[in-house]
Protein backbone atom coordinates (compact mmCIF):
# COMPACT_ATOMS: atom_id res chain seq x y z
CA UNK A 1 0.00 0.00 0.00
CA UNK A 2 2.73 2.41 0.53
CA UNK A 3 4.00 2.34 -3.01
CA UNK A 4 3.24 4.79 -5.62
CA UNK A 5 -0.32 5.24 -6.45
CA UNK A 6 0.95 5.73 -9.99
CA UNK A 7 1.97 2.41 -10.44
CA UNK A 8 -0.24 0.40 -7.72
CA UNK A 9 -3.79 1.66 -8.27
CA UNK A 10 -4.33 3.27 -11.54
CA UNK A 11 -2.41 1.68 -14.30
CA UNK A 12 -2.66 -1.92 -15.47
CA UNK A 13 0.65 -3.16 -17.73
CA UNK A 14 0.52 -6.00 -19.59
CA UNK A 15 3.71 -7.60 -21.46
CA UNK A 16 4.43 -10.76 -23.66
CA UNK A 17 6.81 -11.35 -26.38
CA UNK A 18 5.29 -12.38 -30.03
CA UNK A 19 7.09 -14.95 -32.04
CA UNK A 20 5.91 -13.09 -35.06
CA UNK A 21 7.18 -9.52 -36.45
CA UNK A 22 6.12 -6.41 -35.87
CA UNK A 23 4.37 -5.71 -39.41
CA UNK A 24 2.60 -8.66 -38.93
CA UNK A 25 1.38 -7.49 -34.92
CA UNK A 26 0.62 -4.06 -36.24
CA UNK A 27 -1.70 -5.38 -38.82
CA UNK A 28 -3.64 -7.59 -35.88
CA UNK A 29 -3.67 -4.00 -33.75
CA UNK A 30 -4.64 -1.84 -36.63
CA UNK A 31 -6.88 -3.30 -39.33
CA UNK A 32 -10.38 -3.09 -37.91
CA UNK A 33 -11.18 -6.62 -39.08
CA UNK A 34 -8.25 -8.40 -37.79
CA UNK A 35 -8.88 -6.39 -34.42
CA UNK A 36 -12.71 -8.14 -34.33
CA UNK A 37 -11.12 -10.99 -34.16
CA UNK A 38 -9.02 -11.11 -31.00
CA UNK A 39 -10.50 -7.79 -28.78
CA UNK A 40 -13.76 -6.44 -30.25
CA UNK A 41 -16.31 -5.76 -33.03
CA UNK A 42 -15.22 -1.84 -33.92
CA UNK A 43 -15.38 0.66 -36.72
CA UNK A 44 -11.46 1.80 -35.53
CA UNK A 45 -9.37 3.95 -38.40
CA UNK A 46 -5.77 4.29 -37.81
CA UNK A 47 -5.79 7.65 -37.90
CA UNK A 48 -4.77 10.28 -34.68
CA UNK A 49 -8.21 12.38 -33.51
CA UNK A 50 -10.51 9.82 -35.20
CA UNK A 51 -13.26 8.93 -32.59
CA UNK A 52 -14.46 5.02 -33.12
CA UNK A 53 -16.41 2.93 -30.54
CA UNK A 54 -15.55 -1.01 -29.64
CA UNK A 55 -19.01 -2.69 -29.40
CA UNK A 56 -18.76 -5.65 -27.05
CA UNK A 57 -22.48 -8.10 -25.41
CA UNK A 58 -25.28 -5.58 -24.54
CA UNK A 59 -26.43 -6.01 -21.03
CA UNK A 60 -29.82 -4.81 -19.68
CA UNK A 61 -28.28 -2.14 -18.75
CA UNK A 62 -25.58 -1.03 -21.04
CA UNK A 63 -25.89 -1.18 -24.90
CA UNK A 64 -21.74 -2.39 -24.33
CA UNK A 65 -21.01 0.51 -26.31
CA UNK A 66 -16.86 1.83 -25.32
CA UNK A 67 -16.30 5.13 -26.72
CA UNK A 68 -12.83 5.94 -27.92
CA UNK A 69 -10.66 8.07 -29.64
CA UNK A 70 -7.51 7.46 -31.52
CA UNK A 71 -4.45 9.30 -29.91
CA UNK A 72 -1.55 8.05 -31.37
CA UNK A 73 -0.05 6.06 -33.89
CA UNK A 74 3.07 5.67 -35.18
CA UNK A 75 3.43 2.50 -36.87
CA UNK A 76 5.35 -0.61 -35.71
CA UNK A 77 6.00 1.51 -32.74
CA UNK A 78 3.38 3.19 -30.60
CA UNK A 79 -0.39 2.91 -30.55
CA UNK A 80 -2.65 4.75 -28.32
CA UNK A 81 -6.46 5.03 -27.87
CA UNK A 82 -8.38 6.56 -25.15
CA UNK A 83 -11.39 3.94 -23.78
CA UNK A 84 -14.54 5.65 -22.17
CA UNK A 85 -17.06 3.06 -21.10
CA UNK A 86 -19.38 4.17 -18.41
CA UNK A 87 -18.13 7.09 -17.47
CA UNK A 88 -14.55 6.07 -16.44
CA UNK A 89 -12.38 7.51 -19.09
CA UNK A 90 -8.82 5.42 -19.26
CA UNK A 91 -6.30 5.02 -22.41
CA UNK A 92 -4.93 1.96 -23.66
CA UNK A 93 -0.86 2.32 -25.21
CA UNK A 94 0.56 -0.20 -27.04
CA UNK A 95 4.25 -0.30 -27.32
CA UNK A 96 6.08 -2.67 -30.36
CA UNK A 97 9.34 -3.33 -29.73
CA UNK A 98 11.88 -5.96 -31.96
CA UNK A 99 12.69 -8.77 -29.47
CA UNK A 100 14.96 -12.01 -29.99
CA UNK A 101 12.98 -13.90 -32.90
CA UNK A 102 9.83 -11.92 -32.38
CA UNK A 103 7.91 -8.67 -30.92
CA UNK A 104 7.64 -7.53 -27.59
CA UNK A 105 4.13 -5.91 -26.73
CA UNK A 106 3.58 -4.17 -23.70
CA UNK A 107 -0.05 -2.77 -23.14
CA UNK A 108 -0.85 -0.46 -20.61
CA UNK A 109 -3.88 0.53 -19.51
CA UNK A 110 -3.87 4.01 -17.34
CA UNK A 111 -5.59 6.96 -16.39
CA UNK A 112 -9.39 6.35 -15.36
CA UNK A 113 -11.16 9.72 -14.56
CA UNK A 114 -14.81 9.79 -14.46
CA UNK A 115 -16.16 11.76 -17.08
CA UNK A 116 -18.55 14.46 -16.27
CA UNK A 117 -21.22 14.42 -19.05
CA UNK A 118 -22.35 11.14 -17.97
CA UNK A 119 -25.56 11.11 -15.69
CA UNK A 120 -24.13 9.99 -12.53
CA UNK A 121 -27.22 7.64 -11.93
CA UNK A 122 -26.97 5.88 -14.95
CA UNK A 123 -23.37 5.15 -14.87
CA UNK A 124 -23.49 3.89 -11.54
CA UNK A 125 -26.07 0.49 -12.20
CA UNK A 126 -23.58 0.11 -15.69
CA UNK A 127 -20.44 -0.05 -14.48
CA UNK A 128 -21.80 -2.55 -11.85
CA UNK A 129 -23.35 -4.55 -15.09
CA UNK A 130 -20.15 -4.12 -16.76
CA UNK A 131 -17.90 -5.25 -14.50
CA UNK A 132 -20.25 -8.52 -13.81
CA UNK A 133 -20.47 -9.21 -17.39
CA UNK A 134 -16.61 -9.30 -17.97
CA UNK A 135 -16.96 -12.02 -14.60
CA UNK A 136 -19.40 -13.90 -16.81
CA UNK A 137 -17.43 -13.11 -20.10
CA UNK A 138 -14.09 -14.85 -18.41
CA UNK A 139 -15.76 -17.09 -16.35
CA UNK A 140 -13.02 -17.76 -14.33
CA UNK A 141 -10.44 -16.87 -17.54
CA UNK A 142 -6.40 -16.54 -16.52
CA UNK A 143 -6.34 -13.46 -13.85
CA UNK B 1 -18.43 -3.78 -5.31
CA UNK B 2 -20.04 -0.72 -5.15
CA UNK B 3 -19.76 1.31 -8.52
CA UNK B 4 -20.27 4.70 -6.97
CA UNK B 5 -16.82 4.20 -4.67
CA UNK B 6 -15.12 2.97 -7.78
CA UNK B 7 -15.87 6.31 -9.94
CA UNK B 8 -15.25 8.46 -6.68
CA UNK B 9 -11.87 6.56 -5.71
CA UNK B 10 -10.68 7.02 -9.48
CA UNK B 11 -11.77 10.67 -9.75
CA UNK B 12 -9.97 11.46 -6.25
CA UNK B 13 -6.51 9.65 -7.33
CA UNK B 14 -6.99 11.32 -10.37
CA UNK B 15 -5.67 14.66 -9.00
CA UNK B 16 -1.56 14.48 -8.44
CA UNK B 17 -2.01 16.85 -4.90
CA UNK B 18 -4.64 14.37 -4.23
CA UNK B 19 -2.38 11.11 -4.48
CA UNK B 20 0.51 13.07 -2.44
CA UNK B 21 -2.26 13.82 0.18
CA UNK B 22 -3.11 10.05 0.17
CA UNK B 23 0.14 8.88 0.04
CA UNK B 24 1.83 10.71 2.87
CA UNK B 25 -1.22 9.96 5.09
CA UNK B 26 0.05 6.19 4.25
CA UNK B 27 3.59 6.77 5.07
CA UNK B 28 3.02 9.15 8.47
CA UNK B 29 -0.12 7.72 10.08
CA UNK B 30 -2.76 9.94 11.28
CA UNK B 31 -2.08 14.11 10.26
CA UNK B 32 -3.36 17.19 11.26
CA UNK B 33 -4.05 20.10 8.20
CA UNK B 34 -1.49 21.67 9.33
CA UNK B 35 0.79 19.40 8.81
CA UNK B 36 -0.72 18.47 5.44
CA UNK B 37 -0.65 21.96 4.57
CA UNK B 38 2.92 22.28 5.55
CA UNK B 39 3.49 18.84 3.31
CA UNK B 40 1.52 19.62 -0.16
CA UNK B 41 2.56 23.15 -0.06
CA UNK B 42 -0.64 24.30 -1.14
CA UNK B 43 -2.73 26.49 0.76
CA UNK B 44 -5.06 25.62 3.65
CA UNK B 45 -7.98 25.94 2.04
CA UNK B 46 -6.91 24.07 -0.66
CA UNK B 47 -5.87 21.00 1.29
CA UNK B 48 -9.60 21.34 3.17
CA UNK B 49 -11.11 21.34 -0.42
CA UNK B 50 -8.60 17.88 -1.39
CA UNK B 51 -9.66 15.85 2.23
CA UNK B 52 -13.25 16.55 1.15
CA UNK B 53 -13.02 14.86 -1.86
CA UNK B 54 -10.87 12.09 -0.42
CA UNK B 55 -13.20 11.95 2.52
CA UNK B 56 -16.44 11.28 0.42
CA UNK B 57 -14.23 8.83 -1.56
CA UNK B 58 -14.09 7.20 1.67
CA UNK B 59 -10.01 7.25 1.44
CA UNK B 60 -9.72 9.21 4.69
CA UNK B 61 -11.59 9.43 7.68
CA UNK B 62 -11.01 12.46 10.16
CA UNK B 63 -11.70 13.02 13.89
CA UNK B 64 -11.79 16.48 15.84
CA UNK B 65 -9.49 17.63 18.88
CA UNK B 66 -10.03 21.00 19.67
CA UNK B 67 -9.13 23.69 16.89
CA UNK B 68 -7.55 20.69 14.77
CA UNK B 69 -8.90 18.03 12.86
CA UNK B 70 -6.68 14.74 12.37
CA UNK B 71 -6.96 12.94 8.91
CA UNK B 72 -6.31 9.20 8.67
CA UNK B 73 -5.79 7.55 5.36
CA UNK B 74 -8.48 4.04 4.80
CA UNK B 75 -6.11 1.71 2.39
CA UNK B 76 -9.51 -0.40 2.27
CA UNK B 77 -11.47 1.91 0.15
CA UNK B 78 -9.27 1.07 -2.41
CA UNK B 79 -10.62 -2.12 -2.72
CA UNK B 80 -12.69 -0.99 -5.86
CA UNK B 81 -9.28 -0.31 -7.95
CA UNK B 82 -8.03 -3.30 -7.52
CA UNK B 83 -11.36 -4.80 -8.40
CA UNK B 84 -11.02 -3.72 -11.42
CA UNK B 85 -7.28 -3.64 -12.23
CA UNK B 86 -8.11 -7.77 -11.51
CA UNK B 87 -11.28 -7.62 -13.81
CA UNK B 88 -8.92 -5.99 -16.69
CA UNK B 89 -6.21 -7.70 -15.75
CA UNK B 90 -8.10 -10.95 -16.73
CA UNK B 91 -10.05 -9.20 -19.88
CA UNK B 92 -6.77 -8.45 -21.43
CA UNK B 93 -4.73 -11.41 -20.41
CA UNK B 94 -7.37 -13.53 -22.11
CA UNK B 95 -7.59 -10.79 -25.25
CA UNK B 96 -3.47 -11.48 -25.43
CA UNK B 97 -4.07 -14.90 -25.86
CA UNK B 98 -7.14 -14.29 -28.42
CA UNK B 99 -4.65 -12.27 -30.33
CA UNK B 100 -1.20 -15.53 -30.04
CA UNK B 101 -4.04 -17.25 -31.66
CA UNK B 102 -4.93 -15.02 -34.31
CA UNK B 103 -1.08 -14.54 -35.37
CA UNK B 104 -1.06 -18.27 -36.03
CA UNK B 105 -3.67 -18.07 -38.53
CA UNK B 106 -2.55 -14.70 -40.18
CA UNK B 107 -0.63 -15.05 -43.82
CA UNK B 108 3.27 -14.19 -42.45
Amino acid sequence: MSNSAETTTRTLVIERVFSHPPEKLWRALTESPLMAQWLLKNDFVPVAGKKFQFRSEPMPQWDGVIDCEVMVVDPLKRLSYSWNALGLESVVLFTLTPAEGGTHLRMEHSGFRADQQQAYGGAKYGWQRFFDGLERLLDGGAA
Amino acid sequence: MKPTAANDVFRALADPTRRAIFEELIRQGEQTVHALTRYADVSQPAVSKHLTVLKRAKLVQHRRDGRETHYRAQPAALAPVADWLRLYGAFWHERFDRLEALLERMEP
